[in-house]
């Protein structure tokens, strides 16, 4: 279970390390549902460029294929990276806020305690 | 025919049968879908409602079962109680890709006047995402609510 995970986000990082499949995600971003020769009009890379980036992009299941009649349309998928923030960075925010409530804590208990309010003042 | 416009994905470590039990049961809907329940008996035709759980539930979403083949096809109406106009079309497609489960969830459409894409296009994903991981983990991520 865990290599899974481990090859599902390796694929995910490993497609994000590019700044061409990143440019390819924000044309998707703009504009969802493009075509190849759509999205090679709007980025300065040639068409097998933008090919062979795609697949990287596809098998990382950030982009996903839909035939409509013969032309292919992609669409940008942010189900992964969501799962990236929940799994990755949602667990490191809770260590944070643990340590930080922690912290709070320990302060707390050597302050020299609060006066009471006067109710009378 | 016109271009679907929210197309989402997700490869599950299940079976088709979980994934279908999982998108059709209140029980589990509650439990990755922000506690919100997903009513209906789901037979084509049936009306399904997303509410909240308690006695004077809410509803947020509701519709028709436009298709209903288990556990490989769900097709529904997706319309917003308070302007019944607000029509548009989800699809759920169940299948098995080598050894996981591939779940594709297309949103489309829409009316042109809809405030329905805004409303759902950052849901999907937290909801798609919670349902991986809860039938992966056992447990659902926080605050998954769509629409």
């Amino acid at each position: 279970m865990v290599a899974y995970y481990r090859g599902q986000m390796d694929a995910v990082f490993k497609a994000l390390a590019d700044e061409s499949r990143r440019a390819l995600l924000d044309q998707l971003h703009k504009c969802n549902g493009q075509t190849l020769g759509e999205l090679c009009a709007h980025l300065d890379m040639t068409r097998q460029a933008v090919t062979k980036h795609l697949l990287l992009l596809e098998a990382a299941n950030l982009v996903v294929v839909v035939w409509r009649g013969r032309e292919k349309l992609h669409y940008l998928n942010p189900v992964p990276l969501h799962e990236i923030s929940e799994r990755w960075i949602g667990k490191y925010e809770r260590h944070r806020l643990q340590a930080l409530s922690g912290l709070k804590a320990g302060l707390e208990q050597n302050q020299p305690k609060k006066k009471q309010p006067n109710k009378k003042g | 025919m016109a271009k679907p416009m929210l197309v989402y994905t997700t490869y599950i470590r299940s079976t088709p049968k979980k994934v279908w039990d999982a998108i059709t049961q209140p029980k589990f809907t509650r439990q990755y879908w922000g506690g919100l329940a997903l009513v209906s008996d789901w037979k084509k035709g049936s009306t399904w409602d997303m509410a909240t759980a308690g006695e004077t539930p809410e509803v947020y979403t509701t519709g028709k079962v436009v298709e209903s083949t288990p556990p490989k096809r769900l097709v529904l109406s997706w319309i917003d109680p308070e302007n019944l106009k607000d029509v548009s079309r989800v699809t759920y497609e169940i299948e098995i890709v080598k050894d996981t489960v591939c779940l594709t969830v297309t949103h489309d459409q829409f009316k042109p006047s809809s405030t329905m894409p805004g409303r759902v296009n950052g849901g999907w994903p937290r909801v798609l995402s919670s349902l991986k991981s809860f039938l992966e983990t056992g447990k659902g991520l926080a605050a998954a609510k769509c629409g």
